[in-house]
């Protein structure tokens, strides 16, 4: 087995989604599919210890869409980048918390007719973030993420990292998983 | 956790075999001669474990191809279970069925589980002479990823050139 494995590469940089400070003692790093029915789990958990650590933790998310078993998750990552370039963190991070609270509304809930109502809805211009789904502008983005990811040791979603280290505990279960966080 | 069985090591040359990929279609390790091979024991078709793994390999299919290599899964299942799990998962490679002899190849890569009468869940990267150049066995409920096959691929790239 390679020596580093189940530990984060690259480390957490500029061109990263973080929400928290960037001097928080904790770093929480998720590889996701916005299409992966584990992550819509997820989702719920990590904005629950958001709110218990508060200032001492730093979220960071990365796309890790596996495309054949989920054929929306591709498009439903490059249009969370593409909100995030056009229009910043803050409606990235709006269109990230949309797409997985609605991930489960319908079969629809993930179509680029939706993508398109969330963007909005976050603050951004829907007509170019369609332009850029035509255009693939962000695949290379999200592939990146993707790779990155199994570099690292992720073998499915959502995969989690503390401080750099794989999470390999039970993130169901919030109290185990926030004194993971806070040891 | 007991363990009897004893993978293949760097090293060994990796034992010929012909199993059957589909109904009419039987696929032979020396028809990749030349070719670096991913061989992918896992337990069982449908295991939610295994779909999983074969899942993320199925995305690195072009990852997998910048270094030429050609990807074998292989289980005890028979081929009507592998048809039927590839055109569900959209496999991009081919699943092999070590159905008959049961296991035969698995026992002779070191890696059949008499207690379960399945294979382990172990990865072999065998280089273009047909040489293993890594293997690596995980616990059975364990996803191995794919990093240790790609540095693994990088690796025997590397020594070539």
């Amino acid at each position: 087995m390679s020596s580093h494995a189940g530990t984060l590469q690259p480390v957490v940089a500029a061109h990263d989604h973080v929400k928290g400070p960037s001097n928080a003692r904790v770093t929480l790093v998720e590889y996701g599919d916005y299409q992966c029915p584990h992550c819509f789990r997820a989702f719920p958990v990590v904005q629950e210890l958001q709110q218990r650590l508060g200032n001492e933790l730093r979220f960071v998310f990365r796309n890790f869409p596996l495309t054949e078993a989920h054929p929306e998750a591709m498009h439903a990552a490059e249009a969370a980048e593409s909100v995030g370039v056009h229009s910043g963190a803050d409606a990235f991070w709006k269109m990230h918390d949309a797409i997985f609270s609605h991930q489960q509304d319908s079969e629809r809930a993930l179509d680029d007719a939706h993508l398109a109502r969330y963007a909005t809805a976050a603050g951004a211009d829907a007509t170019k973030v369609s332009a850029d789904l035509a255009g693939d502008v962000h695949q290379a983005r999200v592939h990146a993420d993707f790779m990155s990811g199994v570099r690292s040791g992720v073998n499915g979603t959502p995969t989690f990292f503390i401080n750099g280290v794989r999470f390999d505990g039970d993130w169901t279960d919030v109290e185990s998983f926030e004194a993971a966080l806070r040891e | 956790m007991p363990h009897t069985t004893t993978a293949l090591a760097a090293g060994t040359v990796a034992p010929e075999f012909e199993l059957r990929a589909t109904p009419d279609q039987r696929v032979a390790l020396s028809e990749f001669h030349g070719r670096p091979i991913v061989l992918v024991f896992y337990p069982a078709d449908w295991s939610p474990v295994c779909g999983d793994q074969l899942a993320l390999y199925n995305e690195l299919h072009a990852e997998f191809a910048r270094f030429g290599a050609q990807l074998l899964g292989i289980s005890v299942d028979g081929v009507w279970c592998h048809r039927a799990f590839v055109e569900s998962r959209h496999l991009h490679f081919p699943l092999l069925a070590d159905f008959e002899p049961k296991g035969a190849v698995a026992r002779a890569y070191g890696v059949y589980r008499e207690s379960e009468g399945t294979t382990e869940r172990a990865l072999f990267v065998i280089d273009r002479a047909g040489v293993i150049r890594w293997s690596f066995v995980s616990p059975v409920g364990v996803n191995p990823g794919a990093d240790g096959i790609l540095l693994a691929l990088e690796s025997l790239t590397r020594d070539e050139t």
